[in-house]
């Protein structure tokens, strides 16, 4: 599955023999054997079953065993809208997940809080977790949650921890769509 | 036949009916919240009327009105295929004062209704055999269907990261922008000069 790394050197092709860096290895065997906790609180589940399901089936990309306990599991999709009673139940589902652990903000609610925008919803998840990647989409089609899936390979591949972003499709009519550079916003606020 | 009920309230109750109306088969009375749960169990209790549904109880706030809240019950009798509407006023401008009779020991029904509307509007139903908080949580100041709270007045129960925790702005606009191709995105968070 998958393919080696380029720091993955194959030497002496009838030997047998392959060399790389240990963290190489490990993060190799990690973003290919992703173990799932999907946290499925609303209407964006019908996109992760479709995601799971074998028409989409992310069981391609090596993240198909889900596991309904945290403390076996590396990825944590949050799929729907987190109501303020729920934050703690999510807070400690986190908490209680392994090191190393991923999340994915999976559609608008649990990114953003969604058009949910009072008294009853968490503005984003990332309120009271971590968060590495952002789907958008109201519910995201599973093309753009298998873009969030890759990313996620990709930042356990390079240890990058920093949030990001799955690119929601161009705006047809004003082409308002722009990702935020919050990073460097938060520099700038902290001068 | 549909100003049956109404006519019967007004006989039974007289000037404790406030008003009275009909529109499109549907009658509504309004009554003092003095006999709110008599002119209930009147309803329920009389052969003639028998409303013996409880649909739906709720309540409306008119912020500019005395009294400010109206508490709204919905009734059907399946024996005569009737729907009746009973309305009742209670509370000051300030929102105090919002006390009316339970309808638990006339309808069971109304257990969780009462609950829901005293949770969202702050209407105390008295003699209700448990009048907590149904769908928010016990930590929750206040009533926010009402008016006067603030629209986008949250209350976490956890405690939100910092930004200087997370490394990242944390607002309520996600990092891919107020707009991916649906018409409620949140455009109006963006900053004008196109950052």
């Amino acid at each position: 599955m998958g393919e080696l790394n380029r720091s993955v050197t194959l030497e002496g092709s009838e030997s047998g023999f392959a060399t790389t860096k240990l963290d190489a290895l490990l993060n190799w065997s990690r973003k290919y054997s992703l173990f799932n906790y999907p946290f499925v609180t609303a209407c964006c589940g019908m996109e992760f079953m479709a995601v799971s399901s074998p028409r989409y089936d992310f069981a391609r990309f090596g993240a198909e065993a889900p596991r309904f306990s945290p403390r076996q599991s590396d990825l944590l999709w949050v799929v729907g809208t987190i109501s303020q009673r729920q934050a703690p139940v999510l807070r400690r589902i986190y908490e209680q997940m392994m090191a190393p652990r991923w999340v994915m903000a999976f559609g608008t609610c649990a990114s953003c809080g969604g058009f949910y925008d009072n008294y009853t919803t968490v503005p984003g998840i990332d309120k009271i977790i971590p968060t590495d990647v952002y789907v958008p989409g109201c519910p995201p089609r599973p093309e753009a949650v298998f873009d969030g899936l890759l990313l996620i390979q990709d930042k356990i591949a390079s240890g990058v921890r920093e949030p990001s972003v799955v690119k929601p499709r161009a705006d047809p009519v004003a082409g308002l769509v722009q990702i935020r550079d919050t990073k460097v916003k938060a520099k700038e606020k902290t001068k | 036949m549909s100003q049956l009920a109404l006519d019967k309230l007004k006989a039974k109750f007289g000037a404790a009916v406030v008003e009275t109306h009909s529109q499109f088969g549907d009658d509504t009375a309004v009554v003092e919240p003095g006999v709110w749960r008599a002119a209930a169990e009147f309803l329920r209790d009389d052969p003639a009327l028998d409303f013996n549904l409880f649909v739906d109880l709720c309540a409306v706030d008119f912020p500019k009105r005395v009294p400010r809240f109206e508490v709204v019950l919905h009734v059907y009798s399946f024996a005569r295929r009737q729907r009746v509407r009973l309305k009742t006023r209670v509370g000051d401008e300030e929102g105090e004062g919002c006390e009316v009779d339970s309808l638990v020991p006339v309808w069971t029904g109304a257990n969780w209704f009462e609950r829901e509307t005293f949770d969202m509007m702050g209407i105390v139903f008295q003699g209700h055999p448990d009048l907590r908080r149904i769908l928010l949580y016990p930590e929750f100041v206040g009533h926010p269907l009402r008016k006067d709270y603030p629209a986008q007045k949250t209350q976490p129960l956890v405690a939100y990261r910092t930004e200087e925790e997370a490394g990242t702005i944390l607002d309520k606009l996600a990092p891919f922008g107020g707009d991916e191709g649906m018409a409620f995105g949140r455009k109006f968070y963006l900053p004008k000069d196109g950052n």
